[in-house]
Order: structure tokens, then C-alpha cells, then sequence
């Protein structure tokens, strides 16, 4: 390629981010104006739950809806959910603890066994490790739908049907997260690092905790947020009777099926169960942006 | 001397299987094994009462030649895959690029923005709404207002609409997991690459995006791809939540509503197996025309 003499490299701004030579203002406007028009079509759901939510039900049952306008706001919605509940011989609060434990759990187990895993498929001289990649990446094309029976008893083989583990154990061996952790480390990890870390004498276990582990931190968030979303929303069929073991996906779910008179209550049970995933994602993606070496334009 | 060698290489490896074997052997059981067994299912007969009953190819022979649905069934899953796949994978990448291209707190916001979908639990309901088939649905009565029809249209009762809709659909439910992966492959390439490529004469972002950031972001394509193909072949929820199953002609059901209402409804499990075992061959052969072509991105 020619070499353009009157480049000029990218320049620091005051706030430390860097402005990038290559792009034109009108090009950033163009994106921001394409990005927020199409953006505003996919948050639709998010606000038409919220709106729902604080409907009254004279207004929940107008013809045709209203879908973004509420013109009385009301809480009742949320008020009557722990009426709805007081049926159930467990308290709410055990729905939530277990909904939590399951979910904080699972996706702690999840991101360290998969990281470990996607670290010797990445960076470690093993035997058939091509062999057991493929077999890992072909697994997320097979159909869940036919995989239930053979499941159920796999579970019932273990001794775990009315357990915790029925929630968490299928959660750790997500081929999804050792993918992405396996690529992210092919692509942003030299093996430079690794051989350095095996000179200076590290053995395996303190190459991954102390010098990988940190270095892959921004997709490490990212398998949080897909684990966490996942378990926290998985209803159990089939293999949790016990109701002190069951969590709140289960509950809102019989909230939802209560027919047209509890539609608000059902969306506002469904606005709850949107909190924790959503903060979630905002936790793990404004970390990431932290830890990353930012070269953004102005928006 | 010999013997310290034999016993470091023996830590070596050991080291290395506790750091994978977590993951095998809980990947094996929940995920290998089903998988088997469900392969294993399709050459057998088994209505989920009684003992399975060995049938040799019967299930597959069924599915060509005696089947009048398949064909059908067949067609509308590659249709659907061909329509979303291709540009699911494109939007989710030229999305998160664009997306990059603004400073960090504009990012979480337009990321943010466009993961809602994936992020709340009841995005396909307003769908339900905006075509629903009165002169209440939204589509409808905005279409009669205006005087561009004269009568509500049966959004599902119709094969060339229902098609397109779908399709928007899946789009616009499409920017989950290889979107937020783009993203953070595209924060992670080496800052100094693009200050080379400034001094190699590189002038506007196209170029920059064509010989900087694809080549880097080769792995993370790759992830996405497989997640498009998984994705694109099984779309069926958004189907039988807005038109119900079957639809008027089995206009727009595809391998995988199919096969759920062969399994829970008809209790053939051995057939789904079968119909489960072809849908993973079509995506193990288009997965493996998609890695030939990512090969040649950026040269």
C-alpha cells in the first residue's frame, strides 16, 4: 500500500478517548441517526410492559389497546402480586432466594469451568483437543427439543430430580460459553503471554487464575450475562415437585396463566422478573467498556 | 534427574485435566449422551409409554417418501434460514461496528437499546398485537385509516405475508448473543494496528473496516456464524406464538414445530429423533460451506 505522507495519527482528546482521523461527522451523524431509529423500534417491548404495568383495569381491558399511553398510573398491579401469591403454602421470599442461589451459582460454576476449559482447547498442547472443539461446537446444532427424555433420566440416574442440582448442573457444561471464551482467546490472547508465564516457571493452574483469567475479563462479563439470563429464567419441567425448591419463574408463570383479570398483575410480575437480568447487563457491559482502551467518536 | 522429569510432566498433565475435566465430563453427561441416545432413538419406534421397538431406517424413509408434510416442512425451514441467516449474521456485525464507533456511555445505551429484545421476557407479545387479525390490530387499523386496504387482513391466514413477517421478526430478534459478541470482539483489537494502518495510508473507516477490523475479528465471526446457523434453522416460537401451529397449508412450519408437535402431541419420540437427527445434518453442512467462506474475509 502507498505511503500517505500527510496522515495524521489519531489524536487525544481532554477526556483521554481518541479522536479518529478516519471519520467524517457527517458519517457519525448518519450512524447515530440509522442506529437510534432502529434502536427505538426494539426497546418497544421494554416500555410497553412498563406502561402496562401501571395500567388500571379499565384501561387494560380498552379496545383496540393503548399501547404506550397509561392515562391514570396506578401501582395496584404491583400491589395485589403478594395476594395473588399468599395462596401458596411458601413464602415469596423463598422463590426469590432460590431464584437467586440457582442463578448466582450457576453462572459463577459456568464461567470458571468454561474459561478453564475454552483455556486448555486455546493455549494448551492436548491431545484430540481439534476432536472435542468440533464435537463442543457442533453440540449447539442439535434440537434441545429431543434431548428431554434422555435428560430426565440421566437425572434420575444421578439421584438429583428434586434437587438444586437439576438447576445448576446443566448450567455449568454450556458449549455456548466455552465457544466464545475459546475464540476470544484465539483472537485477543497471545500465546506469547503463555509461553513467557512457562519460562518464569508458573505452573497450569496459576497461568490460568493469575495471568489469563484477568486478561479475558471483558468476555468473562459476557458469559455472566448470557449464564445469568438463562437460569434465572429456566422453568424445571418435570424434575422440581418439591415446592420450596421451585423459583420465580415458576410462580409468575401461574400469575400469568390466571386469564384476562390478572393481565396487569402479570405484567407487572413480568416487569420484576426483568430487573435482575437488566441489571445484570448493565453491570457487565459498562464494565467492559471500562476495562477496554476506548476509541470512541462523540455521539 | 530422569525421575523429577517424569514427575513434573505428571503434574503437567494433571494440572491440565483438572482445568478441563469439570467441564467434559459434566458436557458429556448432559449434553453428549442425550445426544447419542437421541440418535440412537430415531432408528427405534417409541411412544413415550411403552418400550422403545427397534424400526431399522423406517423413521427416515418415512420422512421421504410417505410423509406429505415433510416436503413442505423442509422447504419453509431452508426459506426462513436463507431469508434471516445471511442477514442476521450481517446486521448483528454491521450493528455492533457501528455501534463501536461511539464513545462508551453512547455504547451501553445503543447496545443496551437493541439487546432488549433478547433481555425481556415477552417481546413477542406486542407482535401479537400489532397484527392481530381484526380491525383493531395496529397494522390493520393504521392500514384502513389510511385507506391503503379496505378490509383487516388475516396476517396469518395468508402464505405471502406470513413469510415476510416472520422474517422481519427474527430479525429484529436476532441482535442477542453473536451481537454482544461483535462487540466485544471489536473493542478488543489491538489499538495499534489501527495507527499502522493510519500511517499505511488508510483513509476512511471502510478501508479501515475491510483490512483492519474484519481480519481481527476473524474468531468472533466465526462464533457468529454458528450461532446465526443454530438460530435461523430452528426458528419456530415466533411462529406458533403468533400464528399457532399448524399454519393454513403448514405455510410457514418449519422442522423444529414440527417436530415438537410430532413429539408432545402425537408421542412419536423416535420419529422426532429422526426429523431432529436431519435437521442437525442440513446445519452441520451449511456450517461447514460458512467456515470455507469466513476464510477468505479480509485478503
Amino acid at each position: 500500500m502507498k505511503i500517505n505522507l500527510k496522515f495524521k495519527l489519531p489524536q487525544k482528546r481532554t477526556d483521554g478517548t481518541v479522536r479518529k482521523y478516519t471519520r467524517s461527522k457527517f458519517g457519525n451523524f448518519m450512524f447515530f441517526a440509522f442506529l437510534f431509529l432502529f434502536g427505538a423500534f426494539s426497546v418497544l417491548p421494554l416500555i410497553y410492559s412498563v406502561v402496562t404495568s401501571f395500567k388500571p383495569l379499565d384501561e387494560l381491558l380498552v379496545f383496540p389497546p393503548t399501547l404506550f399511553i397509561v392515562k391514570r398510573p396506578t401501582l395496584n398491579n404491583y400491589l395485589a402480586l403478594p395476594d395473588l401469591i399468599s395462596g401458596l403454602n411458601v413464602p415469596l421470599s423463598r422463590y426469590l432466594t432460590n431464584s437467586l442461589f440457582i442463578s448466582i451459582a450457576g453462572t459463577v460454576l459456568h464461567v470458571i469451568a468454561a474459561t478453564a476449559a475454552a483455556f486448555v482447547l486455546s493455549k494448551v498442547d492436548l491431545k484430540f483437543k481439534k476432536t472435542i472443539f468440533l464435537i463442543i461446537q457442533l453440540s449447539l446444532l442439535f434440537n434441545a427439543y429431543t434431548l428431554s427424555i434422555p435428560r430426565y433420566l440421566i437425572y434420575n440416574g444421578m439421584g438429583i430430580i428434586d434437587t438444586y442440582w437439576v438447576y445448576i448442573l446443566p448450567a455449568i457444561p454450556s458449549s455456548m460459553g466455552v465457544f466464545l471464551m475459546k475464540q476470544y482467546m484465539d483472537g485477543y490472547i497471545p500465546d506469547a503471554l503463555m509461553e513467557a508465564a512457562k519460562i518464569d516457571g508458573a505452573n497450569y493452574l496459576r497461568i490460568f487464575w493469575s495471568i489469563i483469567f484477568p486478561n479475558v475479563k471483558p468476555c468473562v462479563l459476557t458469559l455472566v450475562l448470557f449464564a445469568f439470563q438463562s437460569i434465572w429464567a429456566t422453568i424445571p419441567t418435570g424434575t422440581i415437585f418439591n415446592e420450596s425448591l421451585k423459583t420465580l419463574p415458576t410462580v409468575m408463570s401461574t400469575i400469568s396463566a390466571g386469564g384476562i383479570a390478572r393481565s396487569g398483575a402479570s405484567m407487572a410480575a413480568t416487569v420484576i422478573m426483568m430487573i435482575p437480568p437488566i441489571v445484570v447487563y448493565l453491570f457487565s457491559q459498562s464494565s467492559i467498556k471500562e476495562t477496554m482502551g476506548s476509541a470512541g467518536i462523540k455521539g | 534427574m530422569k525421575k523429577n522429569k517424569l514427575i513434573t510432566v505428571i503434574k503437567e498433565r494433571g494440572q491440565i485435566y483438572l482445568l478441563i475435566g469439570p467441564f467434559l465430563i459434566l458436557f458429556f453427561l448432559m449434553t453428549v449422551l442425550p445426544v447419542l441416545s437421541s440418535v440412537v432413538l430415531s432408528f427405534f419406534n417409541f411412544d413415550m409409554v411403552s418400550l422403545p421397538t427397534f424400526a431399522g431406517l423406517d423413521n427416515y424413509l418415512r420422512m421421504f417418501i410417505q410423509d406429505d408434510v415433510f416436503p413442505t416442512i423442509l422447504k419453509n425451514t431452508f426459506v426462513l434460514a436463507i431469508l434471516t441467516g445471511p442477514a442476521g449474521f450481517l446486521l448483528s456485525f454491521v450493528l455492533a461496528w457501528m455501534i463501536n464507533e461511539f464513545r462508551p456511555a453512547m455504547r451501553t445505551l445503543l447496545s443496551f437499546m437493541f439487546y432488549v429484545p433478547s433481555l425481556v421476557g415477552n417481546a413477542l407479545y406486542i407482535w401479537t398485537i400489532i397484527f392481530a387479525s381484526d380491525s383493531y390490530g395496529y397494522m390493520n387499523s393504521f392500514l384502513l385509516s389510511n385507506g391503503l386496504i379496505t378490509a383487516p387482513k388475516q396476517w396469518f391466514s395468508d402464505e405471502a405475508l406470513i413469510v415476510p413477517i416472520v422474517v422481519i421478526i427474527q430479525l429484529w430478534m436476532s441482535m442477542g448473543t453473536s451481537f454482544l459478541a461483535n462487540i466485544s470482539g471489536l473493542q478488543n483489537i489491538n489499538p495499534e494496528l489501527f495507527e499502522a494502518g493510519a500511517v499505511d495510508g488508510i483513509r476512511n473507516r471502510w478501508q479501515e473496516l475491510w483490512y483492519i477490523t474484519l481480519p481481527g475479528m476473524q474468531h468472533m465471526l466465526l462464533f457468529s456464524a454458528v450461532m446465526q446457523i443454530a438460530s435461523a434453522f430452528s426458528i419456530s416460537s415466533i411462529i406458533t406464538t403468533l400464528a399457532g401451529y399448524p399454519t393454513v397449508g403448514y405455510a410457514a412450519d418449519t422442522i423444529v414445530s414440527y417436530l415438537t408437535d410430532v413429539g408432545s402431541v402425537k408421542y412419536e419420540m423416535g420419529y422426532a429423533s429422526a426429523l431432529s437427527v436431519m435437521l442437525f445434518v442440513m446445519m452441520f453442512g451449511t456450517r461447514s460451506i460458512i467456515v470455507k467462506l469466513l476464510k477468505k474475509v479480509g485478503q
